[in-house]
This record gives structure tokens, C-alpha cells and sequence, in this order.
């Protein structure tokens, strides 16, 4: 009896070694799960301040364009010294980045899948215990070499920026930024950099905040067209090259007359005074929501720095300020990385692919480490909408401010902007945002700045054609 | 040839780790005799022996200071004194127990020197006073059989000195943990931990019946309650486990501990909405890169340095991880992790383990009701704080602030420690003279 009570009694103690039990193996096997699938994206966050400790036991790897071309490499001289090299200098010196004075581009954002070295782990032991260094991984960027050349010299020495994005997966085809800087020069020239007027470092494509002129009435016809789904169609404007309403002027480009437009005229026209009209005619705050909805006013979802664009309207706001916004003067202000997001969700049947820079790293001799894979970030326009804003934006080719694209091998689509950077400089600053499609070629959608571009024969339009051009005539991708 | 040294000794240590954490378990698996026991238990002391001289080895050579030698020897002396006292005076302790404590402690000082040279030496004089109460402990409980009888004494003592840290303790890290006596802080609630356990087996060890348990439920919870009272969550949490646990061994009724749980669930719901350093660890622990400026700070620097340190570790020395915010006590896992390796830290983590299953087995064996509710309430305590320690650092759960037994910096914690793995040592040596088995055929040696 006794002795059964005992056997008993200690069936307690082997439930509680086996909860005990098993709480630990739960822990250890999390444990073993983050080391092994979670840390590596974990660490390479650029808040991890232990990623320069490798530098001490690895040569930086190299970064690459798509098609193989190297564009920052590390050599190192007899006595150890390394030098960061960038082959193609300022071409693609915002893109790339820089690694010494601080760190940027994509130095900044692959540091550590550049500091890591994936070498065969033996190699790496005998490297360890030898005291010599491991070559570290190489990152192979979406990156196309000659898109990026191309809109390099397209700009000219116009300020400004060009980024090309492949709508169907996110891929960031070219990224163009002036002024520009060379990044193989930066130690000897950072006081200059830095003391300088025009800040050269700043990534204008990511980073640039642009009054959107009148690329902003894709918003505002889209928001038009939600209010009278039913009879947008009927909506008509007699255009003398300017509109008045309350003491507030609002003028056409050059103050031409367009006369007689229904809603698609006035946008492939791109009339101011049609707009400021009909902005009046819907909810502000209906605007502002459909903004908010369309990536303004937040962090874009990307994995690199960008600045933040903004938008501010409501009911209350004065009439002036309305119309003002309307048009995409006012406060209203964008990336250019931001516009072609949303032309490339127009292009993709109205789905948003997160845009991404790093196609996928590589150990030194090939061997794949890890890629990185589309990834949806959600519905941005509905069908119907798709439909409508193509219908409008191959309008603007066809009959209105960008014909210099129609009549080509390919279809293109798109919105021009000509915005006022304010009203004392006259500065005015040239946008195209758009994409364009060909039979067995890719899409891709494009965003241009051209800044102050007092001549007008680079304007966004002609660094665009000058890239679509160039792009449908080359091999298929 | 320094870099040499700290490379190739990084492998060294996780092998001369792994052997022993093997030898842990091989003891436990296979029914050995006594002379092949005692002489796996030889080789794991020599283990250590080797780690520790490998570890100060590397600390030397990278700091070059000449203090960390005699600092060294120091250690030396304690941890062979320690060895040496116990096999002569206590021929019928758990030589596994006593192998894993010194272990853990010497993982601790070698952590410690290498993180805040000061705080190790604090660490080592609270070793000593530890070290002697340890010693100390098997004999009290031999001579002194009056222990179950002080039950209420156990419950006055224990809420009244947790009443006294919720009404006057300093308050760190949004807790109420410690009170200052003559220039020293004391955390109370480690050693209450012990007498708690020994309240509750002091009240359950005869009597089961409803009335006895509602008495012990309702003081139970007055321990509790000053721990929340004090925002000391972890604590509250640790203690009400425990009581759980001694619970169901007590009465054998299985829906006590699983309703225990819901209790539990549903504690931690609201307990979260009350506090807000709660729902801001809750926050860090979801999702800590997006708050890393603030609350995700500690837990994102504490992965950051598991992640990079990877399996094998960075070296001693050669990571960063003072970068961690109280690295010294609740997160010197992660600093473990960093710089000596995951597979170091694994097999720290099945030290551990084999110190619990220890303590459970000896708690099996006991033959008196008391003294066996007892063990299982240490056991208990040691587990879940290994559990809540570490899940916090990997966050595998919300980090809840408590230590890692005998590896962490503090004098409170150490000293409890070794009080409780003095006490399982007693209860040990206990059984083993009034039974007359294996163990009574060396008390008679003896």
C-alpha cells in the first residue's frame, strides 16, 4: 500500500520534469530557429553597431550591377591598406553610396551582407586562425548598367532625377541623382561636399522632395472620377487660359487658351484652370484620404531611406489654397521614387510591388547566400480606375504634353508636370512620370525631374524617350 | 599570435563545454558504477579546470593586466577549496550538482572580468560569503529538525520583508527590487523565494484537506501580491508558478496546476493593460526593431549581439557587448552567446537542464513529505527562472527582468543560489545517512 502511494506520488514529479522539459526544448529550439533563419535578417539592420567589427577579419565584398558589371570593389595594396574602388564613379555614385565618412546608398543598406563572408567554412577557420581575411560576399544590385549610363548623361548637367522601376516585380532598374559627387575622390573632398551650397550628397531620386506641379492631377481627377463615377464623363470646361474665383487667379501654362475640354482634354492638356475649377467641386477631405491611401504622408515600404511626401488638404481650407493644391502647387510635396511606385501600380493592373535595389548576394566564388524575392504590397487602384487613369495618361501621349513619346515602337503612358518651385525665383521644375510597354520587352515605369530647366530642351518628356528608346531597342530581357 | 590564441581557444572552450554537457547526461542515461561515476565526474572538474584557465588565458593576454592573473588564482583557490571541503566533509553530496554549480560560476566570473572587471571582484567576495553559507547549510539541516514546524514564522518573515521593499525599495527599471542596509542592496525577494517554498511545503506536507489549502492560497497570494505591489512581475510570476507547482505535487489533482494557468492567462491580460512598462515590454518583445530607440532597445542589442557573435562566438573580448543595457544581470546570456558561441550557450542552457533534473531527482528520492515538497519548490524556482532569464534575452518570451542563477552579477541572487543548492546538497546527504543504501555505506566510511 505503501509503496503504491509512493509510485504514485511520483507521477507528479515526472509531469513536472517533462512541463520543465519541454518549456526548455521549446526554448532552445526558438533559440536554434532565430540563429539559423531569423538572425541573419535581424543583424543586418543598420542599427547593429557590431557590423563594423567585421571589417577587422573581412575584405568588404564587391557590388554589382544586373548585368555584371562591378561598380565598387576593395583592393588591397601589399602592406594591407584597403581602398574602396568605384569603377563608374559618379554614375552611379547616390545609388551605390560610399562606405568611408559615414556610409550611404547601398554601402549603407548591404553593409553587412558585404562585411560577411560566406566563404567555405573551413577556408574561414584557417583564415581566422592564420589572422588573415576572409573576402566577404558580393551584392548583386537590380541594377541595369546601361539604363543607368543612359540617364546619366540624359540629364546633362541639369540638376535633378531619374529612377526606372520593373512595375511586375519592384526592381529598381536605375536610380540618377544631380548634382552628383565621386565617390572615389570623397575623403578629399568631403570638406568641399560638405561646406558646399547645393547638397550633392543627398539622394534627390529617394530622398527629393518636389512640388509635384501637375503631375498631382492623376490624384485629383482620381478623386473626381470616385465622386461621379457616373458622370465624369459629362464634365465640361471652357477654357479662356486662366480662372478666377474669389480674388484667386489661377493661369494656364503661358496662359494659352485650350477651349472647349471635357475631363480627358483637360488632363492631356494638363489645364490649369479646368483643374482649379474642378477642384472646387470635390471633397477635400476625401482628397486628403485618397492621398493618405496612395503612400503620402508615411514612410514609403522599402527597405532604404526616403523622404517623406506630403500632402495637407481639407473642407476648411481657403479656396485659394484649393485650387492651388488642385493643380499640385501649395504645400503639396513628393519623391520622385514615391511617383514611380504609383505609376508602376497603374502599369501592374493597379498592384504595388515593393520596390528593392538588392537582386540577391553571392559568396566570392558564386555560390548563391541569399536572394531576395518580389514581394506584393497591396491593391493601390481599383480595375475600373486602372482603366481610366490609362485611358488618361495615354491621352497625354497621344494629344497632349508628351506627344514626343507617341508614334514610337512601344506604348507609352504618362503624366508631364511643369512646377513652380515659388513664386519669387521662377524656378520652374520639369516632371514626367509615366511607364511603357512593348511586346516581349518588360514593362517599366519611369519617374523624371528636370530642375530648372530654363532652356526647355531637356525636359522630363526627352530624358524619358531618351530611356524608352533606348530600352525597347536592346536585347529582350 | 594574441589573435591566435583568442581564435583557437573560442574552439577550445566550446569543445571542452560540449564534453562536459555530454557528461552531464551520459551519467544520467546509463546505470554506471560507482567508480565510473566518480571518475566522469573527475573528468568534468577537470574540464572546467581547463575552461577556466583557457577563458583567464585569453582575458590576460587581450587586457594585459596583470591583476587578472592574481584574480585568477584567487578563483583557483575558492573553486578547489570548495571542491576539496565537500568531497572531505560531505562524501554523500551530488557530485554533479556541485560540478554544475562551480561551473556556472566560473562561466559567471569569466563573463564578468570581461565585462566590468569591478563588478567581477564584487562578485567573487559575495562567492566567498556564499561559499561559506553553502558549507554551512548541509549541517543545519542534519543537527535541526525544527524547520517544518516554523511555518507561520516562514509567512510573517517572508510578506513582511517583501511589505518592506513595496513600501521603501529603490526603484530600477521601473521596479521596486532592492533596499538598502548599511551601504549594501539586498533584493529580499531572492531569499524569500526560499522561505515561501518553505512555507507552502510547511502547510501541505501533512495535511491536503480544502480548508489547508485555501489558508495556504490566500497567503500564497499576499507573497504575490508585494511583488506587483513592488512592479517586480517577474518575481510575482516566478513565485506563483512555484506555488502551482507545490500545489499539484501536494495534492496529485492535476486540474489545480492547468486552472493555476488560466488564472495566469488571464493575471497577465489585465496585469498588461494595468502597467504600462508591462505593455511596453510586451511591445519591444512583438516587434523590437520598430521601438529600438526606446522600450526594443535592450532586446534588439541583445540579438544583435547573438545574431552576430553566431555559433561559435566572436572571441572573449572581441564583441561589443556593453552595449546591451544591464548586460551584467539579466542579459549576461546574450553576452555569453556573443562572444563564446550559440553552441556554448546551448550547452549552457542543458547545464541547466541537468541541474533541474538533479534537483528533481534527489526530490523523488526523499522519503520525507516535507523535506521533498521542499525540494520540489527549489527546483521549481531554479527552473523557471533559467526560463525566464534566457527566453527574455533570445526573446523567445517578453523579458521580465530576473537573473540567471549563479552566472549573473549580484550578491543577492548568487547567495540565494547557493543557499538553495546548499540546501538540496543537505537534503541530499540528509537521505543518504538516515536511509543506509549506497549513500549510507559512505557515511559509515565517514
Amino acid at each position: 500500500m505503501e509503496k503504491k502511494k509512493q509510485s504514485n506520488k511520483n507521477r507528479e514529479f515526472t509531469v513536472i520534469t517533462y512541463f520543465f522539459l519541454f518549456l526548455f526544448l521549446a526554448m532552445m529550439g526558438y533559440f536554434v530557429f532565430f540563429l539559423t533563419l531569423k538572425s541573419e535578417s535581424f543583424i543586418n539592420s543598420p542599427y547593429n553597431s557590431l557590423q563594423d567589427l567585421f571589417s577587422e577579419h573581412v575584405i568588404r565584398g564587391e557590388i554589382r550591377s544586373a548585368d555584371g558589371h562591378v561598380l565598387a570593389k576593395t583592393e588591397v595594396e601589399e602592406d594591407g591598406t584597403e581602398n574602396r574602388i568605384y569603377p563608374y564613379g559618379r554614375t552611379f555614385a547616390h545609388v551605390v553610396g560610399f562606405s568611408t565618412n559615414g556610409k550611404a546608398g547601398l554601402e549603407k543598406q548591404a553593409n553587412f551582407q558585404l562585411l560577411r563572408s560566406h566563404a567555405f567554412f573551413l577556408e574561414q577557420i584557417v583564415n581566422d586562425v592564420k589572422g588573415e581575411k576572409s573576402i566577404g560576399d558580393h551584392v548583386i544590385t537590380t541594377l541595369d548598367f546601361d539604363m543607368q549610363s543612359i540617364a546619366y548623361d540624359a540629364l546633362s548637367d541639369y540638376d535633378g532625377a531619374v529612377i526606372v522601376m520593373e512595375p511586375s516585380t519592384g526592381k529598381i532598374l536605375c536610380m540618377v541623382s544631380k548634382p552628383t559627387f565621386n565617390p572615389n575622390t570623397i575623403d578629399q573632398d568631403w570638406e568641399d561636399i560638405i561646406s558646399g551650397e547645393s547638397s550633392v550628397l543627398f539622394n534627390r531620386a529617394t530622398q527629393g522632395q518636389y512640388t509635384p506641379g501637375s503631375v498631382f492631377k492623376i490624384f485629383t481627377t482620381l478623386e473626381y472620377y470616385r465622386e461621379n463615377k457616373n458622370t465624369y464623363n459629362n464634365y465640361f470646361f471652357d477654357c479662356k487660359g486662366k480662372f478666377n474665383f474669389e480674388n484667386k487667379t489661377i493661369h494656364c501654362a503661358s496662359n494659352q487658351s485650350h477651349g472647349e475640354e471635357d475631363l480627358m482634354d483637360s488632363f492631356a492638356n494638363s489645364c490649369n484652370s479646368s483643374y482649379a475649377n474642378l477642384a472646387l467641386e470635390i471633397d477635400q477631405d476625401a482628397l486628403q484620404e485618397l492621398c493618405n491611401s496612395l503612400l503620402f504622408n508615411m514612410d514609403l515600404p522599402i527597405a532604404f531611406e526616403s523622404g517623406k511626401s506630403k500632402v495637407n488638404v481639407s473642407n476648411d481650407m481657403g479656396y485659394a489654397a484649393i485650387m492651388e493644391t488642385g493643380i499640385g502647387q501649395g504645400n503639396t510635396l513628393v519623391s520622385p521614387l514615391h511617383m514611380v511606385m504609383l505609376a508602376g501600380a497603374i502599369d501592374n493592373d493597379g498592384v504595388l510591388m515593393r520596390p528593392y535595389l538588392i537582386e540577391h548576394t553571392e559568396n566570392y566564388n558564386g555560390v548563391l547566400v541569399s536572394e531576395n524575392e518580389s514581394i506584393e504590397y497591396g491593391t493601390m487602384f481599383s480595375p475600373d480606375e486602372v482603366e481610366l487613369l490609362r485611358t488618361y495618361m495615354s491621352a497625354v501621349v497621344e494629344e497632349g504634353t508628351a506627344q514626343k513619346l507617341s508614334g514610337q515602337s512601344y506604348t507609352a503612358y504618362g503624366k508631364t508636370g511643369t512646377a513652380q518651385v515659388s513664386d519669387t525665383t521662377g524656378q520652374e521644375n520639369s516632371w514626367f512620370v509615366g511607364f511603357a510597354s512593348k511586346e516581349g520587352y518588360e514593362d517599366i515605369a519611369i519617374a523624371v525631374v528636370v530642375e530648372d530647366f530654363s532652356s526647355k530642351s531637356i525636359t522630363g518628356v526627352t530624358v524619358a524617350k531618351k530611356i524608352f528608346d533606348s530600352y525597347f531597342t536592346g536585347g529582350v530581357y | 599570435m594574441v589573435h591566435l590564441v583568442v581564435q583557437i581557444s573560442k574552439y577550445v572552450m566550446i569543445f571542452l563545454m560540449l564534453i562536459y554537457t555530454f557528461e552531464c547526461f551520459y551519467v544520467f542515461r546509463y546505470q554506471k558504477t560507482e567508480e565510473e561515476r566518480k571518475a566522469v565526474f573527475h573528468i568534468q572538474r577537470m574540464l572546467i579546470f581547463f575552461l577556466h584557465f583557457d577563458a583567464y588565458l585569453v582575458l590576460y593576454l587581450t587586457t594585459e593586466n596583470f591583476e587578472i592573473v592574481a584574480f585568477y588564482l584567487s578563483q583557483l583557490m575558492l573553486f578547489a577549496t570548495m571542491i576539496l571541503i565537500y568531497r572531505m566533509c560531505y562524501k554523500a553530496s551530488s557530485d554533479l550538482l556541485l560540478n554544475n554549480m562551480v561551473l556556472l560560476m566560473c562561466i559567471g566570473l569569466i563573463m564578468l572580468t570581461r565585462l566590468s572587471y569591478g563588478k567581477a571582484i564584487r562578485q567573487f567576495i559575495f562567492m566567498i560569503v556564499g561559499t561559506v553559507i553553502a558549507l554551512i547549510i548541509p549541517v543545519i539541516l542534519k543537527k535541526l529538525s525544527l524547520f517544518r514546524r516554523l511555518t507561520w514564522l516562514y509567512a510573517v518573515i517572508g510578506i513582511g520583508l517583501l511589505g518592506v521593499v513595496a513600501v521603501c525599495g529603490q526603484t530600477s527599471y521601473g521596479a521596486k527590487l532592492s533596499i538598502s542596509i548599511a551601504g549594501i542592496s539586498i533584493q529580499p525577494s531572492e531569499f524569500v523565494k526560499i522561505i515561501f517554498a518553505f512555507y507552502i511545503a510547511g502547510m501541505l506536507y501533512e495535511k491536503q484537506n480544502l480548508k489547508q489549502l485555501i489558508i495556504t492560497s490566500i497567503c500564497s497570494a499576499f507573497f504575490v501580491l508585494m511583488l506587483v505591489a513592488s512592479k517586480d512581475l517577474g518575481g510575482a510570476l516566478l513565485y506563483f508558478i512555484t506555488y502551482l507547482v507545490m500545489i499539484y505535487v501536494a495534492t496529485q489533482k492535476l486540474y489545480y496546476f492547468v486552472g493555476g494557468f488560466g488564472l495566469l492567462a488571464v493575471a497577465s491580460f489585465i496585469g498588461s493593460r494595468l502597467f504600462s512598462h508591462v505593455g511596453t515590454r510586451i511591445l519591444a518583445w512583438k516587434d523590437p526593431l520598430s521601438v529600438i530607440d526606446n522600450q526594443g532597445y535592450q532586446v534588439c542589442q541583445s540579438l544583435f549581439g547573438i545574431g552576430t557573435g553566431g555559433w561559435f562566438g566572436l572571441g572573449l573580448n572581441q564583441g561589443r557587448p556593453k552595449k546591451i543595457p544591464v548586460v551584467e544581470n539579466d542579459f549576461i546570456f546574450a553576452a555569453i552567446s556573443e562572444e563564446m558561441g550559440a553552441v556554448f550557450a546551448l550547452c549552457l542552457i542543458m547545464v541547466c537542464i541537468s541541474c533541474f533534473f538533479m534537483i528533481m531527482n534527489i526530490a523523488m528520492k526523499l522519503k520525507d513529505n516535507f523535506y521533498k515538497l521542499v525540494a520540489v519548490g527549489l527546483a521549481t524556482l531554479y527552473a523557471m527562472q533559467v526560463f525566464l532569464t534566457i527566453g527574455g534575452v533570445i526573446k523567445f518570451i517578453p523579458s521580465t527582468g530576473v537573473t540567471l542563477p549563479l552566472v549573473s552579477y549580484g550578491g543577492s541572487s548568487l547567495i540565494s543560489t547557493m543557499i538553495v543548492f546548499g540546501v538540496i546538497q543537505g537534503l541530499y546527504i540528509r537521505e543518504a545517512s538516515s536511509k543506509g543504501g549506497e549513500h549510507g555505506k559512505e557515511k559509515t566510511v565517514e
